[in-house]
């Protein structure tokens, strides 16, 4: 072991004393200065307009196409790409009009997708950085609630919620941002316990700084990059997850739809009627491009170190 | 009913009872093919089968895919031909009293277990007391209760040994009914009823099934089981037909997916996939016509409607203006596309011999229905301006969704707004069961060709009446068929029932199910049948294609 | 450490007991039953089978039977495949996931972090930008999408590889289903280790090392790598449990003989038994895995410890 030890102050990990403590200065500068860096970077502004675009399309595209959500095209039921109907992406297999479907689909899903993410991110940062801080008996007792959430079989978790609380859009959110913290608070655990032993966190000690400020000044900002990459992998998980919850009843119900619901149909179609599967994954592909992107710029926008 | 011959094959033992509309004409081939097959590679036969069984124990199965396996492995005393006919199984024939409440049946000389144990007609008396004996749990002990006792002995009130069932001696086996059965032998053909190896299960207890342990009185033995693999099966050397069988394996394969399994079949894995994805019919009629068998069932997909006070259903007329507004060949063609029979009737079509009820307004042109349903929602308080909420329960599966969709559709004309609402399998039936619902999806799959086997799930104190129809006229109907001997009189009861059911639009009956598989033409003595039982000892692989 | 690893261990036996009972009457308390299906059993023959399974007993009794039988190792009989006892259906099936998953995760191991470190060194270059948008392909398509089409493209229309089955793990039978279930655990392990990677590279002792004259390369493998896989362990703990014990949509399309189904079916059919014995299988491994990482850590970072 000794051999490989890296540092010359013995150390590793994922951030490190650099001259100066890196904690993130408070308030407007810190917005200031992030979106300067940003604007810099034209990946990440490019996925901005794109994404925005997206988001605008989800919103007001349903209004402007010729079809409703749920009419049906007799005479168009799983037919193809074609301007002449005025379906240009197709229909589903009852004949309604895929683009439509797929835009107010897409509403649901970003919705879930961000509040279920926002969720799952404030408890999996919190819950992981003050696990990871305080160490020892606290930690332990923290992280065996996680494993034991983990280990609770989440369609009954589903099924009873579905009970309790009827048939309910919030409810999804709440299922799956129940479930998404797990992952992120041993992630950021993991972190702070590396983190924790650095030089400018004892220096911050030191200077008096109370436990609650070191967590979220010094201790979080320098856990972010992970942190950044493992929002912009929930994403996916939770717009999929939802098309599972809609199977157990709980997500959305008919005529309503989501992405996840419109990619797990179009599956079975592949072959025979590829637009269905097409339509929707590109709508979700181009989002996750986008998030991503954005994600790294702004990591590299908020990086304590490259301030 | 009279003896038949003892020569298999030889005759179809009660041709009016079953489809004999539907067998093609492969019955006898079923005979001739193997004595001559003599090929020199291996036939070996691959089967997607649908799912892992939940069992061997036939007396714990119930699914196709399950008894499908177990009627290669047991024999009952009367057997399936190749088209779904009656023939002498282990019993080479057998007579009934007058009264048909007696029954003797004569085993064929030397049966043996394919451990060379002598099989008699104890080890079938065994098999039906174990069947009716509570701790079995057999979900279809019910079919058995004309049997002297059988109740009493299923609710654990009389013992085993009071069954109505004898063994005088070791080829002879007699059952005493308490009232006549149209079904008797109907229901011995079942796997489930087929003579078990008692010395096996009396010495490994509940392990008997296992390839080391299970003796077979089948024209198969069990080789190999290794859960969600595969099944293999090897011929039965004892098996009193040992001669006739042409496969020298049969291997099962429990392929849920039908997707895989078309993957599977295009791939040359299985010769045979039972079930093809919905999605994929029309191109597996353009691209594996010859390959593909699609024939009706005795299934009936359809909804029901909740007609328990409070429930916005349990006005008729709302029943009857949705019945009148649903486009059935819509459905079956548009939105389905394979071949399903749009039902004006609720007891399936493919139940040759009962036929007749159907919906008086069957003929009449779209618009005059139209007509007449918007006419009954105006009566009841309904319309464009004063819509109709109304909630659609299904179980999660795509083809429910896209049906579901359509009568969502359908039914909007008729200014009802319709929700839909879906869950999994085990809520959906257990709501259904509560009567918690307003219009739900349901579908029933005959256990026997019998139409009493629909019908009955309708009496008031059936836990099958998902609807609530409590009706002293349906209840006597159905009483009075379930202990009627004559087949033409139970027939009328049966019909009176059902054509009762469509009057009082107690459902809304969409379809008969169709069944679709993909059958190598290379193999044959395979042929549809409504019951869709394809035993393996009558298919042959020509290996010189 | 020892003492730490067994204490661990030690503390695994109440929260098992805890995730036991909780899993226990929450699926209890679930609506449908084992019997509820299209065609509803007789009440005689519903009576009969309760009766099979004790379930007409109060449900604290059948609590204390389950944790009677399974101190004993009995984990009862399954519900749905009644032939096997459900640790049966575990042992006989858990080896086919562990092979398919070990296989997967080694896959997802040796590309994932190369790809990652690589995005990281070049960051923002070409490389860079066609290393991640494949990782994201790979995470944009879900596994029920890619795995029938890597079936249809690879099995069915080019013929190359069996389009399903297991045939004891061979190695054809193998590679489909471990591409499709390491593709999108590849582009995870990229994504984050080229974060981490590039946290680490822009660390202070990183820039000493360098200025000491150290080579890159040296830099990037003797300094930097271990303490850049921190995250990705974190994510591997529990990532790894939920691999090894199968994916049901993985064994459906490829006819895998693995336990991943049983999660789903086993909920479902409410097959109480074969539910529990997953739970508990599944709870065991998490325990033991994030163990695992918790020793991993202080290997990573030697200021990781657990004295207390």
């Amino acid at each position: 072991m000794s051999q490989t030890t890296p540092a010359p102050h013995g150390t590793g990990g994922a951030s490190a004393f650099d001259g100066q403590p890196p904690a993130a200065p408070a308030g407007d500068s810190l917005t200031r200065d992030a979106w300067r860096r940003l604007k810099q970077n034209r990946a990440a502004m490019c996925s901005l307009v794109v994404m925005a675009v997206i988001v605008l399309a989800c919103l007001i595209g349903p209004w402007l196409t010729p079809f409703e959500l749920d009419e049906v095209d007799w005479n168009a039921i799983g037919t193809g790409p074609d301007l002449a109907s005025g379906h240009v992406f197709g229909t589903d297999v009852n004949g309604r009009d895929l683009l439509t479907r797929t835009l107010h689909g897409g509403q649901i899903s970003l919705s879930v997708a961000l509040v279920a993410t926002f969720v799952s991110l404030v408890i999996g940062v919190l819950y992981g950085a003050v696990s990871g801080y305080f160490g020892g008996r606290t930690d332990n007792l923290m992280m065996r609630f996680v494993d034991i959430m983990y280990s609770l079989p989440f369609m009954f978790l589903v099924i009873l919620l579905m009970v309790v609380f009827g048939r309910n859009i919030f409810l999804i959110y709440a299922a799956i941002g129940a479930v998404e913290w797990l992952d992120m608070s041993r992630i950021v655990r993991g972190q702070v316990l590396a983190l924790k032993k650095r030089e400018f966190v004892e220096a911050a000690h030191a200077l008096g700084v109370r436990d609650l400020q070191v967590v979220t000044r010094h201790l979080i900002p320098n856990a972010l990059g992970p942190v950044i990459v493992y929002v912009t992998l929930t994403v996916p998980k939770v717009i999929l997850l939802e098309s599972f919850l809609s199977f157990l009843g709980l997500g959305v119900q008919e005529p309503l739809t989501s992405w996840g619901v419109l990619i797990s149909e179009g599956k079975d179609m592949m072959e025979t009627a590829p637009w269905m599967l097409l339509v929707p994954s590109a709508f979700l592909a181009a989002t996750l491009f986008c998030l991503n992107f954005l994600g790294d710029g702004l990591r590299d926008a908020l990086d304590p170190k490259t301030r | 009913m009279s003896p038949t011959s003892p020569m298999q094959c030889a005759a179809s033992l009660s041709a009016g009872l079953l489809l004999s509309a539907l067998s093609l004409s492969l019955g006898a081939s079923g005979c001739a093919m193997a004595a001559e097959s003599s090929s020199q590679s291996e036939q070996i036969l691959r089967i997607a089968n649908g799912a892992e069984p939940g069992s061997l124990d036939p007396q714990q199965t119930n699914g196709t895919w399950e008894t499908r396996i177990t009627r290669d492995l047991f024999e009952p005393l009367i057997a399936y031909s190749a088209n779904g006919e009656l023939i002498p199984g282990l019993a080479e024939r057998w007579e009934s009293s007058a009264d048909g409440l007696s029954w003797t049946f004569h085993l064929r000389e030397g049966l043996e277990w394919s451990d060379g144990t002598p099989l008699t007609a104890e080890d079938a008396v065994f098999a039906l007391r174990r069947l009716l004996t509570p701790a079995t749990a057999a979900h279809n002990a019910t079919l058995y209760y004309p049997i002297v006792n059988a109740r009493a002995v299923n609710t654990g009130a009389l013992a085993p040994e009071q069954l109505g069932v004898a063994a005088p001696d070791a080829q002879t086996l007699t059952i005493t009914l308490s009232h006549p059965s149209a079904t008797l032998e109907q229901t011995l053909a079942m796997s489930e009823a087929a003579p078990l190896p008692r010395h096996v299960i009396a010495a490994k207890g509940a392990d008997w099934t296992r390839p080391a342990n299970m003796a077979t009185s089948g024209a198969f033995v069990l080789k190999t089981w290794s859960p969600q693999a595969e099944i293999r099966l090897t011929p039965n050397p004892r098996y009193h037909a040992a001669d006739t069988v042409a496969l020298d394996e049969v291997v099962y394969l429990p392929i849920e997916e039908s997707h895989a399994a078309l993957n599977r079949f295009r791939a040359g894995e299985v010769e045979i996939a039972y079930g093809v994805p919905a999605s994929h019919y029309a191109w597996i009629q353009d691209n594996l016509a010859a390959a593909l068998q699609t024939y009706p069932i005795l299934g009936e997909y359809f909804y029901v409607f909740n007609l328990r006070e409070g429930s916005p259903v349990a006005d008729q007329r709302i029943r009857r203006a949705l019945n009148l507004a649903t486009r059935r060949e819509v459905i079956t063609e548009r939105i389905l596309g394979m071949g399903q029979i749009p039902s004006w009737h609720f007891v399936p079509k493919a139940l040759g011999e009962h036929q007749g009820a159907r919906f008086d307004f069957a003929d009449w042109s779209m618009d005059r229905r139209m007509a007449k349903a918007r006419e009954l929602m105006d009566d009841a308080g309904y319309g464009p301006d004063t819509p109709l909420e109304l909630t659609l329960r299904y179980n999660t599966l795509e083809d429910h969704k896209k049906i579901a969709v359509a009568l969502g559709a359908m039914w909007k004309p008729l200014g009802v707004k319709v929700t839909l609402t879906n869950t999994e399998a085990a809520v959906h039936y257990r709501d259904l069961a509560l009567g918690d619902f307003e219009v739900g999806r349901y579908g029933m799959i005959a256990t026997i060709a019998d139409a009493y086997d629909f019908l009955n799930a309708f009496s008031s104190d059936n836990t099958s009446n998902a609807p609530g129809l409590s009706s002293p006229t349906y209840d006597a109907l159905i009483e009075a068929a379930a202990r009627e001997g004559d087949v033409g009189t139970r027939q009328r009861q049966l019909h009176d029932a059902e054509q009762y059911l469509l009057d009082n639009d107690v459902v809304l009956p969409l379809y008969d199910y169709v069944t679709s598989s993909l059958v190598d033409p290379a193999i044959s003595g395979w042929a549809p049948n409504a019951l869709d039982v394809h035993p393996s000892r009558y298919l042959q692989l020509d290996t010189s294609h | 450490m020892l003492s730490y690893t067994l204490k661990r261990l030690l503390q695994a036996i109440p929260t098992l007991l805890i995730v036991i009972t909780l899993s226990f009457f929450l699926m209890r308390v679930a609506p449908g039953g084992p019997f509820d299906g299209e065609r509803r059993l007789p009440p005689e023959i519903e009576q009969n089978l309760r009766a099979a399974y004790h379930l007409d007993e109060p449900l604290p009794m059948q609590y204390l039977r389950y944790l009677g039988d399974l101190v004993q190792g009995d984990l009862g009989p399954s519900f749905k495949y009644k032939d096997f006892d459900v640790s049966e259906l575990i042992s006989q099936g858990f080896p086919a996931s562990l092979e398919l998953g070990m296989w997967a995760i080694l896959a997802a191991l040796l590309i994932g972090v190369p790809l990652g470190v690589i995005a990281a060194i070049r960051r923002n270059s070409t490389a860079d930008y066609v290393v991640m948008s494949t990782a994201l392909a790979g995470i944009a398509v879900p596994n029920f999408v890619i795995a029938p089409l890597l079936a249809l493209v690879f099995g069915v229309l080019l013929g190359w590889l069996p389009a399903g089955g297991w045939n004891g793990g061979a190695w054809q039978n193998l590679l489909l289903p471990v591409v499709a279930l390491s593709i999108q655990q590849i582009a995870y392990i990229a994504r984050m280790m080229r974060a981490s990677m590039i946290e680490v590279l822009g660390s202070h002792y990183i820039r000493t090392a360098r200025a000491k004259g150290l080579s890159e390369w040296k830099v990037i493998l003797r300094h930097a790598l271990r303490p850049a896989m921190l995250p990705v362990v974190s994510y591997l703990g529990p990532a790894i449990a939920g691999i090894i014990t199968g994916s049901v949509v993985i064994e459906q399309i490829f006819g895998i003989p693995g336990i991943g189904r049983y999660f789903v079916q086993g909920a479902l059919n409410r097959d109480y038994t074969l539910v529990m014995g997953t739970v508990v299988f599944y709870g065991a491994l998490i325990l033991l895995l994030n163990l695992i990482v918790d020793l991993l850590y202080s290997m990573l970072d030697p200021q990781i410890r657990y004295d207390d």
